[in-house]
């Protein structure tokens, strides 16, 4: 049998983010707020995917998050994959999960919301975390987390 | 110290609206009290509202507070790109309490967050407009003697009227039967239709507007419909006529019936109802006083026992 050759090199100790739908990838950076790290990071776009054709994937060496900075992921990619990588083993696996609230994640779509029209925070409260569902906090729009982009 | 805002009354319980009822009526008995002098009221309309700046600053002027403000954005820093954090930081300097009116929604919640006094809601975008709620209740309640087991019937822009989603949640707590007389363009909306089923208010939707349905009525809650809500104009000329209430419509209404409007009127209700009995639109509007009255002073912690002392 040939090997499994890894597309992204293994870290040592880290936070593994799989299963990213590629045109998402983008959408992690800026919720995690990668780009202002000073850890090394391991970037994967458009690779081969069994379960998803083509997907994205970031390995952040020697961070791990706590859970609520990995839950604003829910917003944009709510079945990616957790992985918390220690001596090259996988210690534990997560999946992650809506927050009661969103603050300063998303954008309210609202063009007339004081939110985009104010230099200030967003708030929503989440009505539906099955379905999505979002109602902002100021301008009491209601909307579907598919139709709002991230902060 | 709590935050003693007015940013929509959704959150309120009914016990609070019946004593903001209770306090409205005491300032109608006796409107003229020095409840709050030496107070700064500051009246921020970042957007024009003829009607509900008189009616706050007839309010302030009544309890015997100064007021400060302006009623056109234009004279004001915010024509130089000042944020709205920073023109309420700077009149909550001023004022002991500040009534805004804005164009955008959601900014009374986040003034009502950043300021160290009091907002008063005035009427913020299509989202919320507290005091004029207040006003239409406290009318209604004047009306009728109670609030409970209403016939309420709304006419003409149920889609984008605010007066008539606010009036909805408020009247929840009071087991209501809401009549939705509207054009197709301008129906009550999904989302609210909804919100009935879940707060189990009960909502019959008419087609037709004639005086057979108005018999029915309690309250007939009459709003404009606009030209440019419709996208469809030739829809607009077939049906405007059609929500107009007319003199002979109210042959067979209930002699406790009364027809209410948030004003201004253009031309839904014939001039000739006003010498009915029915009308009562300029009342409500006068109603407006002693409602925002009692909303200046509960929001600086005055009670109805103060006010009556």
């Amino acid at each position: 049998m040939k090997p499994k050759e890894l597309q992204v090199a293994a870290i040592e100790n880290g936070t593994v983010i799989d299963h990213i739908p590629s045109e998402k990838l983008f959408d992690v950076v800026r919720l995690l707020h990668l780009e202002q790290m000073p850890h090394s990071i391991t970037v994967g776009y458009n690779l081969k995917s069994q379960k998803m054709g083509r997907k994205s994937i970031i390995k952040i060496a020697g961070k791990f998050f706590s859970d609520s900075e990995l839950n604003t992921l829910a917003v944009a990619v709510p079945n990616c994959s957790l992985v918390i990588i220690r001596d090259y083993s996988v210690v534990e696996k997560k999946k992650v999960t809506l927050p009661d609230t969103l603050i300063d994640t998303i954008h309210c779509p609202n063009p007339k919301c004081i939110t985009n029209n104010e230099p200030m925070r967003t708030r929503f409260h989440v009505l539906n975390p099955a379905l999505g569902i979002v109602r902002c906090d100021y301008c009491n729009r209601e909307t579907t987390l598919a139709e709002v982009t991230v902060k | 110290m709590e935050n003693r805002s007015l940013v929509s009354l959704v959150d309120y319980t009914k016990e609070k609206l019946v004593y903001l009822l209770q306090m409205a009526a005491e300032f109608e008995r006796q409107p003229n009290r020095h409840l709050l002098d030496g107070k700064i009221v500051a009246t921020l309309f970042f957007e024009p509202s003829t009607r509900t700046r008189l009616s706050f600053e007839t309010a302030a002027n009544r309890l015997g507070a100064k007021v400060i403000g302006f009623s056109d954005p234009k004279v004001t820093s915010s024509t130089k790109g000042e944020t709205l954090k920073d023109t309420i930081m700077m009149v909550s300097n001023y004022a002991d309490i500040i009534v805004m009116r804005h164009y955008l929604e959601g900014a009374a919640r986040y003034a009502s967050e950043i300021a160290p006094v009091p907002i008063l809601n005035a009427g913020d975008g299509a989202n919320q407009h507290p005091s004029q709620t207040m006003l239409d209740l406290y009318s209604i309640y004047k009306t009728q003697g109670t609030l409970e087991n209403l016939d309420i019937y709304l006419v003409g822009d149920l889609k984008y009227g605010r007066t008539v989603h606010s009036l909805l949640t408020a009247m929840r707590h009071f087991n209501p039967t809401f009549h939705f007389i509207a054009p197709d363009e301008l129906a009550m909306p999904e989302v609210w239709k909804s919100y009935c089923r879940d707060n189990n208010i009960r909502y019959v939707e008419h087609k037709e507007f004639d005086e057979d349905v108005i018999a029915g009525a309690d309250i007939l809650y009459m709003t404009r419909v606009q030209r440019e809500r419709f996208t469809d104009l030739m829809e607009y000329e077939r049906v405007k006529d059609r929500y107009l209430l007319k003199l002979p419509m109210l042959a067979k209404a209930k002699p406790n019936m009364r027809i209410l409007h948030p004003l201004p009127r253009v031309n839904e209700i014939d001039y000739a109802i006003d010498e009915t009995p029915y009308a009562y639109f300029f009342q409500q509007a006068k109603n407006g006083l002693y409602a925002r009255e009692a909303l200046i002073c509960d929001a600086l912690g005055i009670t109805l026992d103060e006010i009556k002392a």
